[in-house]
């Protein structure tokens, strides 16, 4: 494309984007050898299930650094493989996009999965299906990129659903254990509803715009000459996938019992990649919801509720999983409250989900590595003074912990603080309330890091008695040690100079100009840090002054109380959907036993005992049929008399 | 004379028929009440042929006795396949299709 030629789209592949497509090939064959070949691939299994996803990391870093080089206008590598569905004007492709976007996906992904893989081989050394595992893995990466490398929504939805399908299986992974397989069916169905919603986006799409390819519908010019309800409905639609797939309120309820599947499925899928692609959908979908500001504002909302909800539930369990999934939801919460600030704002929600995939997998597999060495304990009141014991997990959770709070110069002060103060920038009292959530969230976020920081590795030691903790393995350690690395320092290197606002400016558009500012950025930041000493200094006071009870005490304020039942989350799903669902299916069974059946059972009753009656006249003796001919043939003949006289 | 014996004679020898084949259990013997009957129809088809003067009458009557001689052809194949099985001629005794 010529650089005078300012048309936005897409450009063909040249060069080593001819490659992209190996991205999702290498391992989704990995995967299938993996699944399909059985015991045979038991010894070299997880060597192959780490080499996939470490060969599409390198793929995906040289197509970066090439993407890099490029000027803003062929940022956007579009690669034909072939044509899916040619049915008359409806036309899909299975096309992928390699954009600015899907290259700091594409990297998140396979950079943090080859780390988590790597880790798996120690976590899951003594599982007898270790292979298994990494083969579900590596579906899971393969479906992860499909669906951020889709250059429509059709082929994006098959990536959506494969994830979908990865994370259920893997959730359910020991399935033996029946809360597991539980978890993985509610996982499962949750995300049913939110994969309806946007089901029904692409259709919708499909009708007004006669495509669903992102080429023809942000570039095209249909969006502008649309009706608006039909945009926020759309808007609405993807939301509601959104929601589904990113555990945001009210379909969050599934995220906390997804933390039955293995550790390192929690840091992959549950915290680093598969429950950000409700934020990928938004930023992707910008155009429509730069448009419709209802639907924008509805991001913002359930982004906002989100990031409370969570942060409250961190407060309150004792599980250390569970506290890192609310924690997970509700630093979602801040990504899906950035990228439904509008037009700028979405690099910097990507900032902050590309930092959260670090800290977040960070902290996660420390949480792996403290279970590892406490029979698989998850308990935090049974832990206490791990610091000695496991120096290094400690200290690259410190990293985490430092990361997440906000701590200055680590990746979440720089994500975080940013998108506090864009959301005060956006005025009026929707920016003062967004803003003052968003700060209270950052307190609350430090709080309980601070509580889980303290219960796991400080004070006095709650070990069961058989339990003789011990650092993990070098396979462990050593991917954690990467991680903290990257928790400390990513998030500067993306913000120095701006360069991944640039570098995204072609998929998400320009970001916010340096304007007005509600409050001057220095004293938000001095704010901040007081809000984030306030949580921590908190959490000392009420966890870490005095010895930790091994039992949760019951004697709790209601907000506690509520909170340790995940904000009745799950009993809001079952008194409004399950309870209601089920009295409809009781009322059509009885409704189906007795009305239906009960009429279709009469009346075939009826015609039964009638018959029964009348057959005993067939009796089998000719002479009684001659006679009751002749008596017949008498009637008729009578009949036909009368009616003559008459 | 007038035809009207002819029919009463029709009508008598339907009677006889008709209780015979009521009444009787030979099979043979109700076949027989069976052709009285059928007969008994065919005189008086032929009586109000003479009455109307035209042959549509007769004509029927002999389609009738050509019916007739079909049945009687069947009618005694059974008959004698059923004395062949179960040793009886009796109608009475075959009354296996029932309820």
């Amino acid at each position: 494309m010529s650089v005078l030629s300012h048309t936005p789209g897409f450009v063909g592949t040249t060069g080593p984007f001819k490659l992209t497509f190996l991205l999702v090939l290498i391992p989704a064959v990995s995967a299938a050898v993996l699944l399909l070949g059985g015991r045979r691939t038991n010894k070299w299994g997880h060597l192959l299930g780490c080499a996939a996803p470490l060969a599409s990391f390198v793929i995906g870093l040289a197509l970066f650094l090439d993407l890099f080089r490029k000027s803003d206008q062929d940022r956007q590598v579009d690669q034909h493989l072939f044509s899916w569905i040619p049915a008359g004007s409806f036309h899909v492709d299975v096309s992928l996009l390699f954009d600015p976007l899907t290259a700091v996906f594409v990297l998140l992904i396979t950079g943090v999965g080859s780390l988590i893989h790597i880790y798996s081989i120690g976590y899951m050394a003594h599982d007898p299906d270790r292979r298994r595992f990494f083969g579900q893995l590596n579906l899971f990466v393969a479906s992860m990129l499909l669906l951020v490398l889709a250059d429509n929504f059709l082929l994006l939805y098959v990536g959506w659903e494969g994830v979908g399908l990865a994370s259920y299986l893997l959730i359910g992974f020991w399935s033996y254990k029946p809360s597991a397989a539980v978890a993985a069916k509610k996982a499962f169905l949750v995300n049913r509803v939110g994969d309806l919603g946007l089901s029904l986006a692409i259709m919708l799409m499909f009708t007004t715009f006669g495509s669903v390819s992102f080429n023809d519908l942000f570039y095209g010019g249909g969006l502008r000459t649309a009706h608006g309800g039909t945009l926020t409905a759309i808007g609405l639609l993807l939301l509601l996938g959104a929601c589904g797939k990113s555990a945001q309120f009210p379909l969050q309820s599934w995220l906390l019992d997804a933390m039955e599947g293995p550790t390192p499925v929690s840091a992959l899928i549950h915290a680093a990649t598969m429950v950000t692609a409700g934020v990928y959908l938004i930023a992707r979908s910008h155009p429509i919801y730069d448009i419709s500001s209802d639907a924008r504002v509805l991001v913002e909302i359930v982004g906002a509720v989100t990031l409370v909800m969570g942060a409250i539930i961190g407060c309150a369990y004792d599980d250390i999983k569970k506290v890192l999934a609310a924690s997970t939801m509700s630093q979602i919460g801040y990504m899906m409250l950035a990228v439904g600030l509008g037009p700028g704002a979405y690099a910097i929600g990507i900032l902050h989900l590309l930092t959260h995939g670090f800290f977040k997998a960070n902290m996660f597999l420390g949480a792996g590595s403290v279970m590892h060495g406490m029979n698989d304990e998850v308990n935090m009141r049974r832990y206490g003074g791990l610091r000695k014991v496991m120096p290094v997990t400690f200290w690259t959770f410190a990293a985490g912990y430092l990361a997440i709070i906000g701590f200055p110069l680590t990746s979440g002060f720089f994500s975080k603080d940013k998108i506090i103060e864009a959301a005060l920038d956006k005025g009026g009292p929707e920016g003062w309330i967004l803003g003052i959530v968003a700060l209270v969230g950052a307190g609350l976020t430090a709080f309980y890091m601070s509580r889980l920081m303290i219960m796991t590795f400080f004070g006095n030691r709650r070990w069961a008695k058989d339990v003789h903790p011990h650092e993990s393995p070098s396979v462990m350690t050593g991917p954690m040690a990467l991680l903290a690395v990257g928790s400390l320092v990513a998030g500067g290197l993306m913000v120095l100079g701006a360069s991944l606002q640039h570098f995204l400016t072609p998929s998400v558009g320009k970001s916010v100009e340096e304007g007005v500012h509600t409050i001057a950025p220095a004293v938000l930041t001095a704010l901040t840090l007081i809000v984030i000493a306030g949580g921590a200094a908190a959490a000392w006071w009420l966890v870490g002054r005095k010895p930790v009870p091994v039992e949760q005490p019951l004697n709790v304020t209601p907000v506690t109380w509520a909170a340790r039942r995940s904000l009745y989350g799950d009993a809001l799903n079952e008194s409004v959907f399950m309870r209601p669902g089920a009295y409809l299916t009781r009322a059509l069974v009885f409704f189906d036993g007795r009305g239906v059946d009960g009429a279709v059972n009469g009346f075939a009753a009826l015609v039964g005992g009638t018959s029964a009656r009348v057959r005993r006249t067939q009796t089998g003796f000719a002479r009684s049929y001659a006679l009751s001919m002749l008596g017949g043939a008498m009637v008729v003949l009578a009949v036909l008399m009368i009616a003559r006289v008459g | 004379m007038s035809p009207d014996y002819y029919l009463y004679l029709s009508a008598v020898l339907f009677t006889i028929g008709a209780l015979g084949v009521l009444i009787r259990r030979n099979a043979i013997v109700v076949f027989m009440c069976v052709e009285l009957m059928l007969n008994a129809v065919n005189l008086s088809l032929v009586t109000f042929s003479r009455i109307d003067g035209n042959l549509d009458g007769q004509i029927i009557a002999f389609f009738v006795m050509v019916v007739a001689a079909a049945e009687v052809v069947i009618g005694l194949a059974i008959i004698m396949s059923i004395f062949r099985s179960r040793r009886s001629t009796s109608v009475d005794d075959a009354n296996l299709l029932k309820y």
